[in-house]
């Protein structure tokens, strides 16, 4: 009993630990964007590879998750004769929840696990300190710019991602349930008001720090090899994978709240 | 020669997995000294050196390198200190999503404000000492570990460090190439009057080029002299490390 207690005491201790680590890290960055310390050669190469790497897993899984949302919407709705509100359905459940929610989560399996694998690689193989050693910060190298890619191209990632849920959704809402694209554009239109979409990029801008933070954390912080780094990029994803399904629910209940 | 010694170590302990890997170690390097560092294999040589640069805080001890004491430094000051102290690491630790001329050139791009043509020039000059000419294109995982190994002393000359710690730099190396770099190690000394520490394994190289010797064994140094003094050095450990016997107090 006691050695449980002890054992769950020293969880949260290294929870804590593990948060304040976080924190640290993101207020040293802030340091840095704010002394104006950024890079943009390695900033924009960063956001080229960030995007590369996940625009067409982003758009593929959120058309699908769109498309299904609007088949059981669309079902029902026909039933009850209100197929014609299916577009607004859709498109404010992709624009405030689906398209921000899935995007975080297929950029964190995607590009923040190959930011934890890359950083924990030159950690393991001395880079990170062969960096400081040639007296460069590597916050401000490596962090910074992955931090900055993160904040620009997750949300714009994310515009794709609503545009291709809701156009799946469109897609299916006419070949299975017959609702005619005009209707479904209509009810759009009168649905959504262009403050969703901000709330929507608010949450991903919360999750693209969260994301970019968790995976260089992760990655500097990584020990025992290229062992280490397999371990240190599964929990990568499942940390961050965590924090963005808490925050994201932290931020709907402000953002949206129940009137 | 400056009195002053350029680099000194007081009672440093460094702890590593719950013990002493380190304990008490007392160094004085003078300025435009090269020191060699000898030790068995995980005797915690290479965790000497990366206690000089500031990568890993003792437990105890002052290490004041140009009047600072590097354990004491804030990020900030540290880093101002880094950019006079080269280190070469045992693991080549070349950036490999960098090319041979980008990691090369990585110092001064950082530090220095230099147009492009006077670094690929710089780079070249480097490369061409260690004898990798026209090879800026290539990346690390191209190389063999030798090569490798000799990338990573140019990038670290490059920025013409007046300190530099050497983690066993001819190790892998076939002798030509280890003479060469043993050449440039004293030219390097001679010409800039830099500073050195140099971690070797190799006894040949070590009476060559080092002006004072110092063997660690268990954690402390137990003995420290000139190439001949430990020649002639009557410490069983030093006696059995230099003749490579398997008798002795070294258990093998
Ligand atoms: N991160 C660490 N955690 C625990 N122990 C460590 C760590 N790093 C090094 N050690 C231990 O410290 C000791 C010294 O290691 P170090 O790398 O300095 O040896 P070395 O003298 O350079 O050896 P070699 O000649 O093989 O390079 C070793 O016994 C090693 O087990
Ligand atoms: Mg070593």
């Amino acid at each position: 009993m006691l050695i449980i207690i002890e054992d769950f005491g020293l969880s949260v201790i290294r929870l804590f630990e593990y948060i304040g680590g976080l924190v640290f890290l993101f207020l040293e960055t802030l340091g840095w964007i704010g002394r104006g310390s950024i890079r943009p050669r390695l900033t924009v190469e960063q956001m080229a590879i960030l995007g590369v790497n996940s625009i067409l897993i982003v758009v593929v899984t959120t058309a699908f998750a769109g498309a299904v949302l609007s088949l059981e919407l669309a079902k029902q709705a026909v039933k009850f004769g209100v197929g014609r509100y299916v577009g607004g359905g859709v498109a404010i459940a992709m624009i405030r929840e689906f398209g921000p929610m899935l995007t975080a989560i297929v950029v964190a399996g995607r590009a923040g696990s190959a930011i934890t694998a890359e950083l924990g690689s030159m950690k393991v193989t001395e880079q990170i300190d062969a960096l400081m050693a040639l007296a460069t910060n590597p916050v401000r190298y490596l962090v910074v710019p992955r931090f900055l890619a993160c904040i620009v191209m997750i949300p714009m990632l994310t515009m794709f991602a609503n545009l291709a849920g809701t156009t799946g959704g469109g897609i299916v809402a006419y070949f299975l349930a017959g609702i005619e694209p005009h209707i479904f554009l209509n009810s759009i239109k009168n649905t959504v008001i262009l403050s969703d979409l901000w709330r929507g990029l608010d949450k991903s801008i919360v999750f693209a720090a969260e994301i970019a933070l968790v995976s260089c954390f992760q990655g500097l912080n990584t020990t025992g090899g290229a062992a280490g780094v397999g371990q240190a990029t599964t929990g990568s994803v499942v940390y961050s994978i965590i924090l963005i399904f808490i925050s994201n629910f932290l931020l709907s209940a402000w953002l949206f709240p129940i009137h | 020669m400056n009195k002053e010694p350029m680099i000194t170590i007081r009672n440093l302990t460094m702890r590593l997995g719950g013990r002493d890997v380190l304990h008490n170690v007392n160094l004085e390097i003078g300025r435009g000294e090269t020191l060699v560092v000898m030790g068995l294999s995980g005797v915690g040589k290479s965790t000497l050196l990366k206690c000089m640069t500031g990568l890993l805080k003792p437990a105890n001890g002052t290490i004041i390198i140009e009047g600072k004491d590097i354990t004491k430094l804030k990020p900030a000051e540290l880093n101002e200190l880094r950019k006079n102290i080269g280190m070469v690491f045992q693991s080549p630790a070349l950036f490999d999503s960098l090319t041979v001329g980008e990691n090369v050139a990585f110092g001064l791009r950082e530090h220095t404000r230099l147009p492009e043509e006077e670094i690929q020039r710089i780079v070249a000059e480097k490369l061409a000492i260690v004898d990798l000419e026209g090879m800026e294109s290539l990346f690390p995982s191209q190389l063999s570990g030798g090569m490798q190994k000799r990338a990573s002393l140019a990038r670290t000359i490059t920025t013409n460090p007046e300190v530099i710690l050497y983690d066993e730099p001819t190790t892998g190396l076939d002798p030509i190439m280890s003479n060469v770099i043993n050449e440039l190690i004293m030219y390097l000394q001679k010409e800039f009057s830099v500073t050195s520490v140099v971690v070797t394994h190799d006894l040949e190289s070590a009476f060559k080029i080092g002006n004072q010797i110092a063997m660690l064994y268990e954690a402390v140094i137990v003995e420290k002299g000139s190439p001949e003094e430990i020649k002639k050095s009557e410490n069983p450990v030093v006696k059995q490390f230099i003749t490579g016997s398997a008798l002795g107090p070294i258990k093998v």
